[in-house]
């Protein structure tokens, strides 16, 4: 395997927090990489440091061996690595099969193409993913209208139909019913495996994401607490004192 | 179910096609209708044609503008001066404004005519794109005021330049030939111009361009995470845009002959505004929108004008304050939501 992300010591601070300190991390390409650790341990800002979304203060960012720390987010996007958010954002005015079709990869849409049409074949597509999310019957619901965990499924299909070879999910599970939790991570892994889509995922459920990851990254305060294998993070001392100690 | 969908949507199709026909009639019939009211009839298609191209912006992208009367302003400018530059001195022709006479053949004025309308349309693409580069990074009210702030200064700028009249303005020759007939004639421009945007973003709308566009308003963050080019969107729309009024101003510049800078090219409180009140009383962010609220916006304007004299600007202003606060969603928001099947819109429930 190799490397698809590789962070080297990266800082990112908001005024006096230091939010993410000196963090070193690999993501394997064609795996399912973790990152846990209790709430405002600094996990979504790593994330938004990856995409592009804030510059941060110190280290190094790469993508597929690229350097990406100094891009923008539109441009980090169209290299085939996106995110989804923890706080969900579709467009609400939007149906479901709209917000599909928006999602199309623009990395190889010329502004020439744009003054067409979605063929039948896009289509075609979008109803596919929205088949395998398990939106189908809503296709032609408002987004808005939505439940919060349907929104998550909806933003996770558009992130599939932008064909990424790297997908950052921020707490894919949150948010979603309990009974669905099962099917949603077996629809991740499926992504990972049939698509072949490197995943890098928030999770803060710990049966969830022990379940999924090869490789599991905890921080806390910032800080890198432990790294490895589901097993070895699970009974890592530290890693279940910051679990226990923050709640 | 489907059945039934299908049978009620042949006669919304058809009924399409005969509004549209009867639309086109009118259209062409009206300036013989009413040969009285052939010039309000023109500046009705005007504000068409400007409501029309805010929206791109304003409704479609979220993007409002309140500096597009400078496309307008400088479409008049561009086409005064090509087409004086076609047969004099520009200097010479605007220092010697009032006591020289200058006459223009007709084969030059219609050249000026034409070159000017498309010269201006082109300008002002150009001028949106150099203009769009900066101001798109402004969001929310900071793109009003930053657009208007253009507008304002472009407007004190070229009051200051004598090379194109300064403060005086500048004359355009006559159209040549019978008064009426000029009319008509511009009469007709400004509906060709209104019809080709109309046509235009009837298409367009439907491209996926249409979709980027309206991705950008509802959550324009959400479009940069998932690689859409925004800025190239804004500034293709815009530029779109600026085209039409830039046309539009030039059309105005031979239709009115003689035009000053502040009060009328950079008339930014009076169509600057107009075009913003056309488009939020007919709906933003849809199509027909605009053209019904710019109908709408002047047939109230002109009974205003002529009925309430002195208490115009206050009938102006309720109807403005009226709209923002009570009926945002416009007219064609509100039949939209009253009526969708009169649109083909299938109610979400539907589909449950
Ligand atoms: N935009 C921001 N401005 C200021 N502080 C921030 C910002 N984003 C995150 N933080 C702070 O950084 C820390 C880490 O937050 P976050 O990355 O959201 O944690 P997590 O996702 O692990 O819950 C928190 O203390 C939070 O308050
Ligand atoms: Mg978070």
């Amino acid at each position: 395997m190799s490397a698809i992300i590789e962070i080297r010591g990266v800082t990112k601070s908001f005024g006096g927090v230091v939010a993410n300190k000196n963090l070193s991390m690999t993501v394997e390409a064609g795996g399912i990489t973790g990152l846990i650790g209790p709430n405002g341990s600094g996990k979504t800002t790593l994330f938004n440091s990856i995409v592009g979304y804030h510059p941060i203060d110190a280290g190094s960012i790469k993508f597929e061996g690229r350097e990406i720390s100094k891009l923008p987010v539109q441009k980090i996007a169209r290299l085939g690595l996106l995110r989804t958010f923890q706080q969900t954002r579709i467009y609400g005015a939007m149906n479901c099969v709209e917000n599909m079709l928006i999602s199309l990869p623009h990395r190889k849409m010329r502004l020439a193409q744009s003054f067409a049409r979605n063929s039948a074949a896009e289509r075609k597509r979008a109803a596919g993913l929205l088949e395998f999310v398990g939106l189908y019957e809503k296709r032609l619901l408002r987004a808005g209208s939505l439940s919060f965990g349907q929104q998550k499924l909806l933003e996770f299909a558009m992130a599939l139909m932008n064909e990424p070879t790297g997908l950052l999910l921020d707490e894919p599970t949150a948010g979603i019913n309990p009974t669905l939790i099962n099917g949603l991570v077996d629809r991740l892994k499926r992504a990972n495996r049939e698509f072949g889509i490197t995943l890098f995922i928030i999770e803060h459920n710990m049966r969830v994401i022990m379940d999924m990851a090869d490789t599991i990254y905890c921080l806390a305060h910032g800080e890198m607490l432990a790294h490895g294998a589901p097993r070895e993070v699970q009974n890592d001392r530290r890693v279940i004192d910051a679990y226990l100690g923050a709640h | 179910m489907s059945g039934a969908r299908k049978s009620a949507g042949m006669p919304i199709e058809a009924r399409r096609i005969a509004l549209y026909l009867v639309l086109i009639a009118l259209m062409l019939a009206a300036p013989f209708l009413f040969p009285g009211f052939r010039t309000q009839l023109a500046a009705l298609w005007l504000m068409i044609v400007v409501a029309l191209a805010w929206d791109m912006t304003g409704g479609q992208m979220g993007y409002n503008s309140l500096g597009n009367v400078f496309f307008y302003g400088t479409g008049m400018y561009v086409a005064a001066v090509i087409t004086i530059a076609l047969a004099y001195d520009v200097g010479e022709y605007t220092s010697a404004a009032g006591g020289g006479i200058h006459a223009f053949t007709d084969a030059q004025y219609f050249a000026g005519m034409a070159l000017g309308i498309i010269g201006a349309g082109v300008f002002c693409a150009v001028c949106a794109l150099l203009i769009g580069y900066i101001t798109f990074g402004l969001r929310g009210p900071y793109f009003a005021i930053g657009t208007l702030g253009v507008a304002i200064a472009a407007g004190e700028l070229v009051s200051n330049w004598e090379w194109v009249g300064g403060g005086q303005g500048i004359s355009l020759p006559v159209y040549p030939g019978d008064l009426e007939t000029g009319k008509v004639v511009f009469y007709f421009l400004f509906a060709a111009a209104g019809i080709a945007l109309f046509v235009l973003l009837r298409w367009l709308y439907t491209t996926r361009f249409g979709a980027a566009m309206n991705a950008v308003r509802d959550d324009e963050e959400k479009a940069e995470a998932m690689g859409l080019h925004t800025l190239r969107y804004k500034l293709a729309a815009w530029s779109i845009a600026a085209f039409f009024v830039g046309a539009a101003g030039a059309i105005s510049a031979f239709q009115l002959i003689h035009f000053e800078p502040l009060e009328t090219a950079y008339q930014t409180i009076n169509l600057g505004i107009f075009m913003v009140v056309c488009v939020l009383l007919g709906g933003k962010g849809t199509l027909w929108g605009p053209v019904v609220g710019a109908v709408l916006f002047h047939v109230f304007k002109e009974v205003t004008w002529n009925y309430l004299l002195g208490w115009q600007w206050v009938a102006l202003g309720a109807l403005i304050v009226v709209t923002v606060v009570y009926f945002q969603e416009g007219v064609m928001g509100y039949l939209m939501r009253r009526k969708p099947e009169w649109f083909g819109i299938r109610v979400g429930r539907e589909a449950e």
